[in-house]
């Protein structure tokens, strides 16, 4: 944008003012953004650590003297947290390689190997993508009762697998596109064969875009709320959406609002560090998987 | 010699995609040919659960039925408003990403948090803002003076619209954000310094060359955010389940109720289908557009 860079060069009286305008106006737009994205968190996270009188004061306490760490030991001594967010990353973690497993393999087909069909096979990938799981779940519920795979994991970990493999294969095959194709070739001239290039050779330096990819995949599987609510019941098997959402449903008089901030806080904060860890790699896997399939 | 490489070459590629695309035909294509052919049967508690064929009367059902065309709408109405606002307020928040400042790393991390964030989590958090009695939304409201008692955010029907909406909009707008970025950052500058020179104000700038040059990003935004929308469960089911009195129940509220409380699996199907249908012919024609904008600009350069 003509904005984008500050002034540097020497200016008019006039233009120095209309500049300064326009720098507070630009400042104001940036702390609204970060207003925007962090108030509810934040909102979360304080009301975490507020003790029960607080939390249901009128009017609201913004600024609270006293802070408890109550709601967090009742979520894990009184109810079992920490076995939600194992279940939790077991699935996450298990269907994220599943679905490298799966994915890359195909997304390096479509990316370098002519193959009939393939642009009707990446359309179908691309459409996909877009299906809400609301469409799956009928039938897969079907499925999950006849082979008795309630209460198993393996009831999450199949359609996680699935639901993110398009994305997979999109976001891979966009990067064995950029990767030069000599390399390869000259493999071929050294001898190897398809399969060993692909180890030796190819995955080596696959695994940037394979950790991106992963992270993406891993946010998906972690956030699934629908299949994990309607194929798990048993309690010890629960995935962390489900618990925090049932959180609220299980004392109908009074809804622990310390107790489901605190778990909303424990539930999240894996995904924040990987997004404090991961924001260029993320944005990167997000934008080639949308724009550039 | 050719060719027993190029069908090596092949036999190779359909090794490698066919474990992904079988996995895909387990979990999308069969269970929705699945409700394609259950649709044509009944099978809910009156037929004790098991399946009899009765035909299209699922979907004469569906005509008649209040409920259906209910859901439809609010699903309509939800789809709109939150893609409307996520588009502007996307844009909004990517212009800003997109200009020079220190710390411009950091705040491009804290803008994709909540894209990142399990919707259902989300959800309680904001039914706890828009609670009516502790809400932080009714005390700023109530210490602004604009309201004079709380208000029912999502025990009425209008406001808990707007709840969803708001909370919605908040959860996605980042993606929205992000993928229009990237279309930002592929705009070079001397397009503006150009425009500018020959004394295009910033607003003619935007309208003239940003905007035209993002459609495809647009677009493309759009068309994953309407499929989002459209099929919205978790969120919903989440702050207000629907309620109250069907206010906020989307389609996939009421094809998941239909399944789970009503056991009628039949119904169900046919519900499915009708959803199945609506999005693919959206979509279809957004691709229409899409294609039709890229061969335009790619036979432009």
């Amino acid at each position: 944008m003509s904005t984008a860079q500050l002034p540097a060069e020497p200016r008019t009286q006039t233009d120095k003012s209309s500049i300064s305008w326009r720098r507070i106006l630009w400042i104001t737009a940036i702390v609204l953004t970060v207003i925007f994205s962090l108030a509810p968190i934040l909102w979360q996270v304080l009301t975490s650590f507020k003790t029960n009188a607080d939390i249901e004061a009128v009017p609201t306490v913004y600024l609270p003297t006293r802070f408890t760490l109550q709601h967090y030991i009742e979520i894990f001594a009184r109810r079992p947290f920490a076995n939600y967010m194992f279940n939790s990353g077991f699935v996450a973690v298990t269907s994220t390689l599943l679905c490298l497993l799966l994915g890359t393999p195909a997304a390096y087909a479509l990316a370098r190997l002519r193959l009939p069909g393939e642009r009707i096979i990446l359309a179908i990938v691309l459409v996909v993508t877009l299906f809400p799981y609301i469409l799956l779940f009928l039938g897969l519920l079907e499925i999950v009762r006849a082979t008795g795979l309630a209460n198993n994991y393996l009831a999450l970990i199949i359609p996680y697998t699935a639901m993110n493999i398009p994305l997979t294969i999109l976001v891979m095959r966009s990067f064995f596109q950029q990767l030069p194709r000599d390399l390869e070739d000259s493999a071929k001239v050294d001898g190897y064969s398809t399969w060993k290039m692909l180890l030796h050779i190819l995955l080596p330096m696959t695994i940037p875009a394979l950790v991106t990819t992963g992270i993406l995949t891993f946010i998906a599987s972690w956030n699934e709320f629908l299949f994990a609510l309607t194929f798990i019941t048993r309690e010890s098997m629960k995935t962390i959406p489900v618990a925090v959402a049932q959180l609220s449903g299980t004392t109908v008089f009074e809804i622990p609002y310390g107790a489901q901030a605190a778990a909303t806080v424990v539930g999240t904060l894996p995904l924040v560090v990987l997004v404090l860890l991961f924001q260029r790699r993320i944005v990167q896997g997000l934008t080639s998987g949308a724009v550039k399939g | 010699m050719t060719t027993t490489i190029r069908e090596r070459e092949r036999r190779t590629g359909w090794m490698l995609i066919i474990p992904a695309m079988l996995v895909l035909a387990f979990v999308y294509a069969y269970p929705i040919a699945r409700s394609f052919w259950l649709s044509l049967f009944t099978e809910n508690l009156g037929t004790q659960l098991q399946p009899v064929f009765s035909g299209l009367n699922n979907y004469g059902r569906m005509i008649q039925d209040g409920r259906f065309w209910q859901t439809i709408a609010n699903t309509m109405v939800f789809t709109i408003s939150t893609l409307v606002l996520e588009l502007i307020l996307g844009m909004g928040i990517a212009l800003v990403l997109n200009q020079a400042f220190k710390g411009r790393g950091a705040v491009r991390t804290i803008a994709i948090i909540p894209w990142a964030l399990p919707t259902a989590l989300i959800a309680t958090t904001w039914a706890w803002i828009f609670n009516d009695q502790f809400g932080v939304v009714n005390d700023i409201l109530l210490r602004l003076g604009i309201i004079d008692t709380g208000i029912n955010w999502l025990g009425n029907p209008a406001p808990a619209m707007l709840s969803v909406i708001i909370a919605d909009v908040w959860k996605t707008t980042s993606f929205v954000a992000i993928l229009l970025l990237a279309g930002l950052q592929s705009i070079s500058n001397d397009l503006y310094e150009a425009h500018s020179i020959d004394g295009a104000s910033p607003w003619q700038s935007f309208r003239q060359i940003t905007l035209p040059l993002l459609m495809p990003q647009i677009l493309i935004a759009s068309l994953f955010r309407f499929a989002q929308a459209f099929g919205i469960f978790d969120l919903i089911q989440v702050m207000t389940g629907g309620g109250p009195g069907g206010a906020t129940e989307t389609v996939s509220i009421y094809i998941y109720a239909t399944v789970m409380r009503y056991l009628d699996f039949g119904y169900g199907a046919a519900l499915v289908v009708v959803t199945f249908v609506l999005l693919v012919a959206v979509v279809a024609l957004a691709a229409f557009f899409l294609s039709k904008l890229r061969t335009a600009t790619t036979g432009d350069a």
